[in-house]
């Protein structure tokens, strides 16, 4: 069996799939085009300017870049701890849709490393991160591990799903002495990303809202609820215009999950609240900024508002399962679960971090139309790996495009 | 250079070469040997000299004035250290000047190294409530002491520490330095100092040519590019020449003494003895070489 | 008769000249910080021999020596009162309840100060004079921890007189204008 040429017909074949749409898809991918060349232009002015075009500066000078960045760690991470489900209980349902959640992790992953590439003040030197001709500061620097660990985890999520792929592709089994090992792998690593990525905060003694020991286990929480809430509105789309046959069961069982989940992560972030505000030391300023306002500064107070009131209802919704069961607010639930968690991931950890500054200066942060512009182009761009990746697996797991048998016959030519 | 380096890197370079020029997007000052330099510490006496004599030729043709980029090495048997008498300081401002006008900082966006807190008698040392913005007819302004925060030069940086690319390090006569050239900007370093020391070039600073101090170091002033980290060095280009940083000299009422620590006659070494000293955020064990003591 | 016009003559320019000198400096009721150098980078080094250099002491211009009008056969009171004839812009703030000028200042011998003891101290040396009260000061200043240095961390410095600080009449700091705020930081739209 030639196998070369089998991956070569699956690289065009998928590249002839991707080019195939309806108005609806070229209108979705037109979209996303012109989004990412929006994004490309303020890059562009960013790198020329510097990075004074956003609003960071030396009081706030991690924010709205970095915080997307820690909210799609979260989406890559739980996107994958599905397979707990499907694996570990064996539960068929969820099995059939893993592919997609490790497909939302590269195209997450792909985000974090787009996000911070946007935030560096010299992308043109990301190769001193490379060990051989860079200086790699380990074990010390939380950053150099966060490369590591989402570069592994990138790498192991590409593995998986284009071994996976290919092999349905050639309308073969996977070989589960290969692929199990390297699934079950993809669990404690995807605990491992985002808990490097909250130690990346959370080790940093100089920021009192950062160093809380269960940092990491928040992560963990909420992020096991936005990324379900992703593949939760991906599965039902699918569902209504693929023949992808998705079971009621496995997204209510996905729902109930989430509930647990935002159950965790809400108890977490009151046992954080209750202990900043009855101790009341001089920490607790970090959390008045971002729940009350301090000295009249509060531009972040109705979003932090906003997240917890979104989270609560949609905690709510999950848990009650005549809502579960709903599909309407089932959808309700799942956007109120992301923008929740999106708010308190993306500006509700890194901007109330930094503010007050070390020295107790306090500086308004808002992200620059600059940062707005940039960061739409991140995601668009992720949106349309996604859509692409998802394009190109949907007909592999329907059975609708197949290499093997064709091939067969064709490599036997070649070789005789 | 031998020749299995040589190759090894014009290898990296094929391979590497293409992607990194589009990573690279508009970052104009990008060269080949920029991009495979070798870390500080590992670079030979040569490639030193390249690269002293390269940002004295830029220097030139930017500033049309002669200056000299030195790379004086740590002396043995010398631990700097730092201390300030915050009873007599009256937060005249006049160290945060003299150090940007030694250190080359940036006049326009304004960069400044030092920074001084005013602070209330009855709160003490209370950052909640400091003011680094006062403007004053006069100062000290009554019911106020001033304290002034830069680099703290710690034993145990927390910056150094989260550098992913080892930009930043202590080095062995105690000052915390950056390598301008090998910074990537991702800017954990300011995260992760309890000080609020370092700055960011957020854009091209700018110098008038008539205001460049010509004495430079090439892990202190000597100018740096948009995107990277810069801080106080306690003067390192004067102090391994053995003078007082600016700011001690500049201080009007001489509140501010440097010196040896492994001196036993040094003024460093009477203060620790004599007075009784505090350092800033103590409870974060960054054990700064900055101490501040009450003279009065 | 005649030799005393003279005198008297020159006594009264000489005290047209203080009182110019006076005019100038303003009224010494405290000290003032030397604050005439803005920070001027490049080597500046002090060239020295001693370790323990110190400048000159600050004289109002024209006023020593002392002796040049405090002559020998000049009558000396040593009664403690409001000074009229010469010295009026000396405002003394130094504990003045319990000091008066010949405390410091030697009677005899007038381009000379004196210690407790009676030693006589040049105006070089005043610093011993200070220290004699401002024991802790002193030790300080000698370890070079009172007051502001110059030169070298590990070599020669440049020491200050207590006196090129502090106005011997009136020691306290005056309040001085503090330099520009750092500009606060803005947002990009």
């Amino acid at each position: 069996m030639n196998l070369p040429a089998q991956f070569l017909r699956f690289v065009t074949g998928s590249v002839r799939i991707v080019l195939r749409g309806n108005a609806l898809y070229w209108t979705w991918i037109s979209a996303l085009l012109v989004t990412i060349a929006v994004g490309v232009f303020a890059y562009v002015h960013q790198m020329q300017t510097g990075l004074i075009s956003t609003s960071m500066r030396d009081q706030v000078s991690w924010a709205f870049y970095i915080g997307n960045f820690t909210f799609l760690v979260g989406v890559a991470a739980a996107a994958v701890l599905l397979v707990i489900p499907a694996y570990v209980y064996n539960w068929k349902p969820i099995k059939e849709v893993v592919i997609l959640g490790e497909l939302l992790a590269i195209a997450a992953i792909t985000m974090c490393a787009l996000f911070v590439l946007v935030d560096v003040g010299h992308p043109d030197r990301l190769q001193h991160l490379m060990p051989g001709i860079g200086k790699l500061n380990l074990p010390s620097s939380l950053l150099a591990w966060d490369v590591v660990v989402l570069n592994g985890y990138l790498l192991l999520n590409f593995t998986i799903v284009t071994y996976l792929l290919f092999m349905l592709v050639r309308g073969k089994h996977p070989n589960y002495a290969i692929f199990t090992p390297l699934v079950l792998l993809s669990i404690p690593w995807a605990i491992g990303i985002h808990t490097v990525t909250a130690f990346l905060y959370n080790g940093l003694a100089a920021r009192p809202f950062w160093n809380s020991a269960i940092l990491a286990p928040r992560f963990i929480a909420s992020a096991l609820c936005s990324g379900p809430a992703v593949l939760l509105v991906l599965m039902q789309l699918l569902r209504r215009f693929t023949r992808f046959e998705i079971q009621d069961a496995a997204i209510w069982k996905i729902a109930e999950l989430m509930a647990y989940a935002m159950a965790v992560n809400l108890f977490l972030l009151g046992a954080e609240v209750f202990k900043e505000f009855y101790s009341g030391t001089e920490h607790v300023i970090h959390m008045q900024y971002m729940f009350t306002g301090v000295n009249g500064h509060s531009a972040i107070v109705p979003f932090m508002w906003i997240a917890v009131a979104c989270s609560i209802i949609a905690f709510l919704l999950f848990l009650v399962p005549k809502t579960r069961k709903n599909p309407i607010t089932l959808n309700i639930g799942c956007l109120l679960i992301y923008s929740g968690v999106y708010i308190e991931k993306g500006m509700g950890l890194v901007i109330p971090g930094m503010t007050p500054d070390t020295l107790g200066e306090i500086y308004e942060y808002q992200p620059s139309s600059t940062e707005l512009m940039v960061a739409a182009g991140v995601f668009a761009v992720g949106f349309l790996l996604f859509t692409l990746m998802v394009k190109v697996a949907t007909p592999i797991m329907l059975g609708e495009f197949r290499v093997a048998d064709e091939e067969h016959g064709h490599a036997k030519t070649a070789a005789a | 250079m031998n020749a299995p380096e040589t190759t090894r890197r014009d290898l990296l370079c094929t391979l590497a070469g293409c992607a990194a020029a589009a990573v690279a997007g508009g970052c104009s000052d990008f060269t080949h040997t920029e991009f495979f330099r070798s870390h500080f510490k590992e670079l030979s006496e040569d490639e030193l000299t390249a690269i002293r004599e390269k940002i004295e030729a830029e220097c030139k043709t930017k500033y049309d004035k002669d200056v000299t980029v030195s790379n004086t090495p740590a002396r043995e048997g010398v631990q700097f250290a730092y201390a300030l008498d915050i009873s007599r300081c009256v937060g005249c401002r006049r160290c945060v000047y003299a150090c940007v006008a030694e250190n080359n900082q940036s006049r326009d966006p304004v960069v400044q190294w030092i920074r001084v807190l005013e602070m209330d008698k009855e709160k003490g040392i209370d950052f909640e409530h400091a003011n680094p913005y006062y403007d004053a007819e006069t100062v000290p302004r009554p019911g106020h002491f001033y304290l002034p925060v830069a680099c703290q030069h710690c034993a145990d940086p927390a910056c150094v520490k989260s550098c992913p690319v080892g930009a930043t390090w202590k080095e062995p006569d105690g000052i915390v330095v950056i390598d301008y050239d090998w910074c990537i900007g991702c800017r954990c370093c300011m995260s992760a100092c309890p000080y609020g020391a370092r700055r960011f070039n957020w854009k091209d600073p700018s110098l008038p040519a008539d205001q460049v101090n010509a004495n430079m170091h090439i892990l202190g002033n000597r100018p740096r590019p948009k995107g990277v980290v810069e801080k106080c060095t306690w003067c390192v280009q004067r102090v391994r020449d053995g003078r007082y940083p600016a700011c001690v000299e500049v201080c009007p009422v001489g509140a501010r003494k440097f010196g040896n620590l492994l001196d036993p006659s040094s003024e460093i070494r009477y203060v620790l003895d004599k007075k009784r000293v505090f350092v800033l955020k103590n409870e974060l064990a960054t054990h700064p070489r900055f101490y501040y003591f009450y003279g009065l | 008769m005649k030799f005393d016009i003279a005198r008297r003559l020159r006594l009264a320019a000489l005290l047209a000249g203080l009182a110019l000198v006076a005019g100038a400096c303003g009224r010494h009721e405290s000290s003032e910080l030397d604050l005439s150098a803005g920070w001027v980078p490049g080597p500046d080094a002090p060239t020295s021999d001693s370790k323990l250099h110190t400048p000159p002491p600050p004289f109002s211009e024209g006023i020593f020596p002392c002796s040049e009008c405090h002559e020998a056969d000049m009558p000396v009171n040593t009664k403690r009162r409001e000074l009229s004839m010469a010295h009026t812009d000396i405002v003394l703030k130094h504990d003045a309840e319990h000091r008066w000028c010949l405390d410091c200042h030697d009677a005899a011998d007038r381009d000379s100060l004196h210690l407790a003891s009676g030693e006589k101290v040049p105006f070089e040396e005043s610093y011993r004079l200070c220290g004699q009260c401002h024991g802790d000061k002193y030790r300080d200043w000698r370890a070079g921890v009172h007051g502001r240095r110059s030169g070298n961390w590990d070599g020669e410095k440049s020491y200050l007189l207590c006196v090129n600080c502090h106005n011997a009449h009136s020691p306290h700091f005056a309040p001085i204008k503090p330099e520009p705020p750092p500009p606060k930081p803005e947002r990009t739209p």
